[in-house]
């Protein structure tokens, strides 16, 4: 399996600490926070591939708010939601705002795990083709500067 | 649909009468204005006219008989004036003047006679045996001495005959003497009787005394003393303007009679027209009559429109209200079916996580028990075997708070597009846990490849669930079958809920989608699940129809038509026969 990194956010603290294990013990690059707040914090130290992002976290920033403040933080980073609320129209307002996808919990480590392979693979891919296209840039204009925000827009 | 009509009568027959009234008050009283004016002007200027007609009439009439008076007058004026007393006094010559006058004129002067001062007849010519006859004490004589000219009243005189004389006073050497003629009376008499209008009019002349100068006719007593009103009162200004007076009056019996009078021979004498004003106005009276009739037949049908108008309005009235209401529990029963969904999907949040932790905590003793450490113990398959309960417990209880969230989520009644074949199933699927319990299978054969429906899922769903569970309460305990099929055609999808049910009755299929009726004991059926889905239906442009026989189950059909977004959401693809 390829190396990649996951942050997990749930205000759940029994069920984070237990899928964070569980992701830890699949050799995945896994941190578990319990806030919107703490997951910002976390993402402005370092990068995350993908981001396990519960909807509804009571008192403090729920999940629309951070997911949000991380795709500025982040742009990169695929966010799959992760609800027990079921939703259907919160969760599509999370794609609307460049979330992944959305599960709904209880769900099983095997779904969850080929969910974020998924993301994975288009943050690869996403990545791949942004690279590809700062070679051509270079290529063509040596003198001119990078503008990844407005590749993105491209996309 | 049941009229609101038996359940609260007072409002509905009081809202009926005030409708009633209002129309009826509404369309006749512009009736009876219009028709009053029209009565009034018609009424005015048509007696203007009678009374105008007949007063020149009289007028002329009046004008008629003075030109014979004075005619009379002229012609012995003139004889006396030409001839002297000499001459006249001569019974030939006199005979001989009275032939000439006859022969001018017919015989209208019946006689003629030269009177001394003293009253004796001097000379006669005339069909009487008047020649020494002595006029010294007529009263005629008396006036006649003292006036040129001079006519009387009529008068029997020794003739005993009815008539009158002109008299011309002349004076020769001193002495006064007079001609005498008498005019025929009939032929005076025929001025008059020749004016006839109608059944009652005709025409006399009266003295100042107020009695007849002219025959009555023969149907009619002239009563004198009402005549004689006309003399006794002031002359009114029409008589002294020479215009005929005019004047309605009630008789004895009481019948109203016109009037009509103008003045004769220097006022001496009056022309009287007279007639029943029945009589006179009969033609206005007949308007009148078929007017009234008119307004009868018009105010009857106005009163029926009324009463039919009043009536159905009520009814459509009373339909609206029964509407209403049952919206008004539709409403009610909505925001029961909303904070069920509510509460449902609070519920299936707060059971979710501990679900979730719970199958994490099993995941995680799985992988703890995939290392080494534990792969030779004891009752590893044992802890794996139940690890492997919990997880498919864990997925159940997340399968269960799913569909409740499923169901919360569709208390909307938002237009979507959605898949037949599948809300059939999960409906299906939650009334299978009754269903199972009344010993009830239910069979579904759903098309394949359905095209997609745009509705209400929220609304459809509820006419499943209403029709589902009519068809297991139509099952006795000793159990059944209820089959749903779907098919679609011409662009319209079908499905089918069928069951081996009790069936209903004739009778009773002819009301089964009025609201509030209901098969079921009294306490278990609102008597509005099947007037509800048959609302749901109608509104979604679908039909719902029922085939039933007591004893043998039920067939309910609902159509419904078919989306054309088929481009949006694809065919179903997965359907066949199943079994719960």
């Amino acid at each position: 399996m390829d190396y990649f990194s996951i942050l997990v956010v749930d205000d759940e603290v029994d069920f984070l600490d237990t899928i964070v294990k569980r992701f830890q013990k699949r050799n995945i690059d896994t941190v578990g926070v319990t806030s919107g707040e703490k997951a910002l914090e976390a993402m402005k130290e370092r990068l995350f591939d993908v981001v396990l992002l519960d909807i509804k976290m009571p008192g403090g920033m729920d999940g629309i708010e951070a997911l949000r403040e991380m795709k500025k933080l982040q742009p990169l980073t695929e966010v799959i939601l992760l609800t027990g609320h079921g939703s259907v129209e919160t969760s599509i307002e999370g794609m609307k705002l460049g979330a992944f996808d959305y599960l709904l919990k209880p769900v099983k480590l095997e779904d969850i795990l080929a969910k974020v392979g998924e993301a994975f693979e288009k943050k690869n891919a996403h990545e791949e083709k942004i690279r590809k296209a700062k070679i051509k840039e270079l290529i063509r204009y040596p003198s001119r500067a990078f503008d990844i925000d407005q590749l993105k827009d491209e996309d | 649909m049941k009229s609101n009509l038996s359940e609260r009568p007072d409002y509905y027959k009081s809202l009926k009468r005030n409708i009633f009234i209002s129309v009826v008050i509404v369309s006749l009283i512009p009736l009876l204005i219009f028709g009053g004016i029209i009565r009034y002007v018609f009424q005015t200027s048509y007696i203007e006219r009678v009374k105008a007609h007949l007063t020149t009439m009289v007028k002329k009439h009046a004008q008629n008989v003075d030109t014979f008076l004075i005619e009379r007058e002229a012609n012995i004026v003139s004889l006396a004036e030409a001839f002297g007393y000499e001459q006249l006094s001569d019974n030939e010559f006199l005979r001989r003047q009275l032939e000439r006058f006859q022969t001018a004129y017919g015989a209208v002067i019946t006689d003629l006679g030269v009177i001394n001062a003293d009253g004796e007849q001097v000379s006669y010519a005339g069909p009487f045996e008047l020649a020494d006859a002595d006029y010294s004490d007529s009263e005629w004589f008396e006036h006649a001495v003292e006036s040129d000219v001079y006519t009387s009243n009529v008068f029997m005189g020794l003739r005993r005959l009815p008539h009158f004389i002109v008299a011309v006073r002349r004076f020769e050497n001193g002495n006064v003497w007079l001609l005498r003629a008498t005019i025929d009376f009939r032929a005076f008499n025929e001025l008059v009787q020749n004016i006839h209008l109608g059944k009652t009019g005709f025409a006399f002349i009266i003295n100042r005394n107020g009695e007849l100068q002219t025959h009555s006719p023969p149907q009619t007593e002239i009563d004198i003393s009402h005549n004689m009103v006309i003399f006794d009162n002031d002359i009114p200004a029409a008589f002294v303007d020479d215009e005929p007076f005019f004047e309605s009056r009630i008789d004895q019996e009481g019948r109203e009679i016109i009037y009509v009078a103008r003045l004769l021979k220097k006022g001496n004498w009056a022309l009287i027209f007279r007639q029943d004003q029945l009589d006179a106005y009969s033609d206005l009276y007949h308007a009148r009559r078929i007017a009234l009739m008119t307004l009868a037949i018009g105010g009857f049908a106005i009163v029926l429109m009324a009463y039919g108008v009043s009536r159905l309005t009520a009814i459509k009235i009373a339909e609206a209200d029964q509407a209403k209401e049952i919206m008004n529990r539709q409403v009610v029963q909505s925001g029961h079916l909303a904070s069920i969904g509510m509460l449902a999907a609070g519920i299936a949040h707060e059971i979710n996580n501990p679900i979730a932790i719970m199958v994490e905590e099993a995941g995680w003793i799985e992988d703890l028990l995939d290392d080494e450490t534990f792969q030779d113990g004891e009752n590893l398959n044992e802890f794996m075997r139940s690890l492997g309960q919990i997880r498919k417990q864990g997925v159940r209880c997340r399968d269960i708070t799913h569909k409740l969230l499923s169901f919360a989520r569709r208390s909307d009644q938002r237009i979507q597009l959605f898949d037949l074949n599948e809300l059939i199933r999960e409906v299906a699927d939650l009334v299978s846990q009754h269903a199972r319990y009344n010993n009830i299978s239910i069979e579904m054969n759903l098309s394949n490849g359905l095209p997609p429906v745009k509705a209400s899922q929220t609304e459809l769903e509820q006419v499943l669930f209403n029709l589902l569970n009519n068809a297991i309460d139509a099952i006795d305990r000793k159990g059944g079958k209820i089959e749903i099929q779907t098919w679609d055609t011409d662009h319209m999808v079908y499905f089918s809920i069928k069951d081996t049910g009790s069936g209903i009755s004739g009778g009773d299929l002819e009301r089964i989608f009025d609201p509030f009726f209901s098969t079921k004991p009294v306490g278990k059926g609102t008597g509005l699940g099947l007037s509800i889905c048959y609302g749901i239906v109608k509104k979604m442009d679908g039909d719902i129809v029922v085939e039933s026989a007591a004893g043998k189950g039920s067939r309910f059909e609902i159509r419904l038509p078919a989306s054309d977004e088929d481009e949006e959401s694809p065919r179903t693809g997965a359907a066949g026969n199943q079994q719960t």
